[in-house]
């Protein structure tokens, strides 16, 4: 069971969360032309490390906020968290 | 190579079964191959052999970070099948079956093949209307899919929950009779002996620590045990593909997740098929020792640990004994993980890449153990002739940027979603 400090709620078990995936994607800017090649970046490529990860939770069954978490994919440590607009 | 037989058996039992051949040398590393396979899981020693049997390529080694039969292979629950709906996955899962029909006898390798039909559960009328178009696409396809009531299932599962009070009632099923399962182990060290017999050197312990490629062309690798030259290099490391891609400084459209599944404790024949729950993700069948298999969701985050999350493990059995009420009182034997690529569309890649004499083969998802034998023959094709199979020509890797998915369950980008 992974523990995650919601940045608002406080820890809570994980069973409250949902994941929401890599936390470092960006879409492309808005208003300007996007090539296909920008598209496949943003919608389908993705790192996927062993070790550090920032992915971004949902916090459904508790405050229903996005947040995001700092988290190693293969020890399953969390070591920071932060609310979504903040950088971790 | 020593063939094994009833006569073989008979004869090593009277001199106490100390005279057994090794299955598969362990040799030192050469400097030089013409084609090394990272990866020997199950479709890496399936390419090996299929390149030294259909394609003339003996000069093949196979590098492997652990142990023959120690990853995936020896981590899934058995299940073989062809019950695709998109005409890509159904030739090619199909073209598995009929490998998986001869695979002992071509093998000389008892692999426990048992075609003992797979049923797939609908709790609903729109249900049983996907069902129906699927069976139906399967049969213009060439695959057996016979559509059950609910009657014809209680029948062939008796126990099953078909009382009426319950969330998801059973309105009938899909039924594959072909499916079934074959013991993985077997699967693995069969291929591994065959493989090793032509030629192939199985080089177990030895890491892969980077790519050597020159002017877009790959020249060898570095591991653990030396550098090792190739013309040709092929990656058959579901699960790790995205630590070997970033070494190659490519990314793909794939993310690591793990899946849990487990057994209990052996109990007398009760279930007679592979039984899949319609309303969430559980399935189940019962090994030749008894034990009831058991598996379902992945745990739902990026994760390389091998090793599960209790919540999960919890809501797959919930479904479970909502499926079949007995397992409730069942003692769980043994419980384990697996890290697996899940692609962006929720099927796999076998493809050339950008890179001159470099072959992928990745993205399996849930269900890369039913494509062992098949994986490893367009693979091998892949790599031997350097196209693709019109069986593999599908799972190309730039179908993601021409838009060409193969999305069978219609999941979207997030196939790890539960």
């Amino acid at each position: 069971m992974l523990h995650i400090k919601c940045p608002h709620c406080g820890l809570r078990s994980q069973n409250e969360f949902s994941y929401g995936g890599d936390g470092t994607v960006k879409r492309p800017d808005l208003n300007k032309e996007v090539s296909d090649k920008e598209w496949d970046t943003f919608v389908y490529l993705r790192k996927s490390p062993r070790g550090k990860h920032v992915e971004l939770w949902h916090h459904i069954s508790g405050c229903r906020q996005w947040i995001k978490v700092e988290r190693d994919t293969a020890t399953h440590e969390i070591f920071k968290t932060s609310k979504v607009n903040e950088d971790i | 190579m020593q063939k094994y037989s009833v006569f073989s058996l008979i004869k090593n039992a009277f001199k106490g079964h100390k005279d057994w051949e090794v299955a598969w040398k362990d040799p030192t590393p050469k400097a030089e191959y013409e084609v090394i396979i990272i990866g020997g899981g199950g479709h890496g020693l399936a390419t090996a052999y299929y390149l030294a049997k259909e394609h003339n390529i003996t000069n093949v080694a196979i590098i492997e970070k652990g142990w023959i039969g120690g990853g995936n292979v020896g981590r899934n629950t058995t299940i073989l099948r062809s019950n695709y709906m998109h005409d890509e996955n159904g030739m090619f899962y199909e073209k598995g079956m009929d490998l998986w029909r001869s695979m002992s006898q071509d093998l000389n390798f008892n692999v426990m093949y048992s075609p003992r039909g797979i049923i797939n559960l609908a709790h609903s009328d729109a249900q049983m209307n996907a069902y129906t178009r699927r069976g139906n696409s399967m049969r213009l396809n060439g695959i057996d899919a016979v559509l059950l009531g609910r009657e014809e299932v209680k029948k062939l599962v008796p126990m099953l929950d078909f009382s009426e009070n319950v969330r998801f009632p059973i309105f009938g099923g899909l039924m594959q009779p072909s499916g079934g399962t074959a013991r993985h182990d077997a699967v693995a060290w069969g291929y591994a002996r065959q493989a090793d017999s032509m030629g192939v050197d199985i080089i177990q312990h030895c890491e892969v620590t980077g790519f050597d490629v020159a002017n877009g062309k790959i020249k060898g690798i570095k591991t653990s045990r030396g550098n090792i030259k190739a013309k040709k290099i092929g990656l058959c490391v579901a699960g790790s593909t995205s630590i070997l891609a970033e070494m190659l400084n490519i990314t793909l459209p794939i993310e690591t997740h793990l899946l849990q599944a487990c057994v209990s404790e052996p109990i007398k024949p009760i279930l007679d098929h592979v039984v899949t729950f319609g309303a969430g993700h559980f399935y189940c069948s019962q090994s030749d020792k008894g034990e009831m298999v058991m598996g379902g969701d992945l745990d739902g985050y990026n994760s390389y640990a091998q090793r599960g999350n209790l919540p999960t493990l919890q809501h797959v059995l919930t479904e479970g004994i909502a499926m079949l009420p007995f397992l409730s009182k069942l003692k769980m034997l043994r419980t384990w993980g697996g890290i697996m690529d899940m692609s962006m569309d929720g099927s796999p890649i076998i493809d050339k890449t950008h890179i001159d004499g470099l072959y992928l083969n990745c993205g399996w998802c849930y269900g890369g153990f039913k494509a062992t034998p098949v994986s490893g023959w367009t693979f091998a094709h892949t790599i031997a002739q350097d196209r693709v199979h019109e069986l593999n020509a599908g799972f190309s890797l730039n179908r993601f940027n021409t838009g060409n998915l193969i999305d069978e369950k219609g999941l979207g980008t997030k196939t790890w979603i539960s």
